[in-house]
């Protein structure tokens, strides 16, 4: 563990280097570095610099508007704000267990934003780094880059994104920020014409979800030694599973496994999370510290997300997909994977999968159904859990007698990994950035291993950047000796 | 380069959706790279702004980084539009206008549920909050609004398609309208 570049203990000896605004990631953070003479590194941090404060202002809605307010918190993965606030909400109209055609259509909706999420992040954001390397000229490290120089790769990543907002499209009205889902179920279903539309395309998103896995595949054991040791840290992992210890995005009991695989926690109702996970603050972030109660601050962080998710199930409900977890778990013989780069290998399995159970509802008739909606006896208290695609995410929301929002507490997911990304950006700075001169494509290495985490900053400051690469050198005194400033060209002006 | 329009776009106090909503244009964004060259903006990594004819605006100015980044495209743009709820009245993060900012930093680091050791972040590196959240229009001069929560990705194709070719723009009913 290289905690201890949390802290350094003379900063203001120290020359500080920003990375702001951190790019091809979704939100709003920055990354200060802080360096001694030598350019070794003494200090590495991932600061979340919004603040929105959600859980004040929702304070006096009526319940009802959850779902169509909250999802606001993250265009990116709106749907899981949405059912995550969805399902607190059933919960508060005291519906215990939705209709099948209403569980069924959230759950395509479910599957849909997962598939477009995964899609974009790897494609739109995160495969510049690893088809072109983390050096590659800065103008040209991006999606417009990949479209230019694969076109056809390019391509696929912008169909299976439209395909995953399709489905979103059809089940919640709109692609972003929808409405399909109510307190106590959901006010649509499917017709047959949006059920043979989303059926025409569905093998082709199969046969592409399958290409991508064998990408990163490919591109993983190029360079094997790379992939395994790049920001890779041990940390716990945290994930949804179903009774049988399935995979499970929508419904099922918190697993917490520790590092060699051993149980913390297993088949823990989300509703008794209070019980099991605590938060920290810590000054210079405004996102939280979230930890394993029983294990302590210290001991008790996790990793969420797509890894996590993959490391703690048994197996995989659809066939393509198991057979690739089955390739993939190997890699540390049969130990939980803890290589941060094979996240997105994870991830395109987990598009995979989402693309066949995708196909599986479509052949259900229960979408078709008009059962849509129940009722029961108003609670107090309503706390809904989901696996969003970057990792677990819980609402809790507690109301008057007159529904009107009294409380709310949010965990995202990125604030579960907000340790584990500090940690592998200090793994980063600590064994490929201390000591050298620091240059762009070598900063771009901490944006890396953050894209990695596929984290939504977004979401995570229930956040903006400001200027270009900077890096300025103080005397003790903590005055501006020089300033270096990186153009976006790539050159490099010095001046005071 | 050189007669492509070039563009930059920047998300403020916003949810990224409507920068989502760009990428929906789906295959139209394999058209659009040929009309259009990126400046800075969160799909690519360059950081710094530069002269650019037009740029794109999400989220509301909530603290004083969006202040500074909104002022400096500014500066450095011909056109600047407003896209979206939050940046045309400050939409949803505007909801915290009714209360004080420290009753809102007091309920998620003080009162929180589950929190260990309750602090309000106050480290320098993190940018001071306004007491409200603003549109941006009160901040600095806005040539146009894209309006919605968020304007369709046919809505923002309709839009840079028809400021290229420099025709009035004009929507298609079903574009701005969602009954
Ligand atoms: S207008 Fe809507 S979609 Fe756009 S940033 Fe604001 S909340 Fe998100």
């Amino acid at each position: 563990m290289i905690s201890n570049l949390e802290t350094a203990e003379n900063p203001e000896k120290l020359k500080r280097v920003v990375i702001e605004p951190l790019t091809r990631v979704e939100g709003h953070g920055k990354v200060t570095l802080l360096l001694d003479e030598n350019n070794q590194i003494r200090q590495a941090r991932l600061h979340i610099v919004e603040f929105r404060g959600f859980e004040k202002f929702i304070q006096g809605r009526p319940y009802w508007e959850l779902p169509v307010l909250v999802q606001r918190l993250c265009g990116i993965c709106p749907v899981s704000h949405h059912l995550a606030a969805a399902k607190a909400t059933d919960m508060l109209v005291g519906v215990k267990q939705i209709t099948p055609t209403a569980e069924k259509i959230r759950r395509l909706m479910h599957f849909g934003q997962t598939l477009q999420s995964h899609a974009l992040h790897f494609f739109h954001l995160s495969s510049p780094d690893l088809l072109f390397g983390y050096d590659d000229e800065v103008r040209h490290r991006n999606i417009i880059g990949v479209i230019e120089d694969y076109p056809e790769l390019a391509k696929k990543g912008v169909l299976l994104r439209k395909y995953g907002q399709e489905v979103i499209r059809l089940t919640a009205g709109k692609r972003v920020h929808g409405t399909g889902a109510i307190p106590g179920g959901v006010n649509k279903s499917l017709n047959t014409d949006d059920r043979n539309y989303l059926q025409k395309d569905i093998k082709q998103i199969i046969e592409w979800g399958e290409d991508a896995v064998e990408l990163i595949k490919t591109i993983y054991h190029e360079h094997p030694d790379y992939h395994r040791d790049f920001a890779s840290i041990q940390s716990n992992s945290m994930s949804l599973v179903n009774a049988r210890g399935e995979h499970e995005l929508y419904q099922g009991g918190l697993r917490a496994r520790d590092a060699q695989g051993g149980d913390i926690f297993d088949h823990v109702d989300g509703v008794r999370y209070e019980d099991y996970l605590c938060e920290a603050v810590k000054p210079w972030s405004y996102m939280k510290f979230p930890f394993i109660q029983s294990l302590g601050q210290e001991q008790g962080w996790y990793r969420v997300g797509p890894l996590a998710r993959i490391n703690n199930c048994e197996s995989l409900s659809t066939e393509r997909a198991e057979q690739q977890r089955l390739e993939f778990m190997p890699l540390e013989n049969g130990q939980p994977v803890h290589a941060t780069l094979a996240t997105h290998w994870a991830r395109m399995i987990e598009l995979l999968h989402c693309a066949e159970a995708i196909e599986q509802l479509l052949h259900d008739e229960d979408i078709l159904g008009h059962d849509l909606l129940l009722k029961g006896d108003m609670q107090a208290r309503g706390i809904g859990v989901i696996e969003a695609p970057r990792g677990t995410l819980f609402h809790h929301y507690e109301i008057d007698g007159d529904g009107v929002v009294q409380k709310a507490n949010l965990i995202v997911s990125t604030t579960q990994n907000n340790q584990a990304i500090n940690e592998s950006i200090r793994q980063v700075a600590n064994n490929y950035l201390s000591g050298h001169e620091l240059t762009e494509p070598m900063l771009n290495q901490i944006e890396v291993a953050i894209r990695a985490y596929d984290p939504c900053l977004s979401c995570a400051t229930h956040a903006l950047g400001k200027m270009p690469l900077e890096i300025e050198l103080l005397d003790a005194d903590g005055n501006s000796l020089s300033r270096i400033r990186k153009q976006a060209s790539g050159e490099i002006c010095l001046g005071r | 380069m050189s007669d492509k329009l070039r563009v930059a776009t920047a998300s403020l106090a916003g949810c990224f959706g409507c920068h989502m909503s760009l990428l929906d244009i789906d295959e139209r964004l394999l058209e659009l790279i040929m009309l259009v060259e990126f400046e800075r903006s969160p799909i690519n990594d360059i950081k710094q702004i530069e002269p650019v004819d037009v740029a794109i605006i999400e989220g509301g100015v909530a603290n004083t980084d969006n202040v500074e980044v909104l002022r400096e495209f500014r500066r450095q743009s011909n056109i600047l539009v407003a896209i979206g709820a939050c940046a045309i009245n400050g939409g949803i993060p505007a909801m915290r206008n009714h209360f004080s900012v420290k009753e809102c930093l007091e309920e998620s680091y003080i009162n929180g549920i589950g929190v260990l050791n309750p602090m309000i972040p106050n480290d320098p590196e993190i940018p001071l909050l306004l007491n409200k959240v603003h549109p941006i229009h009160e901040v600095v001069k806005v040539e146009y609004v894209l309006p919605g929560c968020p304007p369709s990705g046919d809505a923002i194709w309709t839009f840079l398609t028809e400021l290229l070719e420099g025709r009035p723009i004009h929507f298609p009913y079903n574009e701005i309208h969602y009954d």
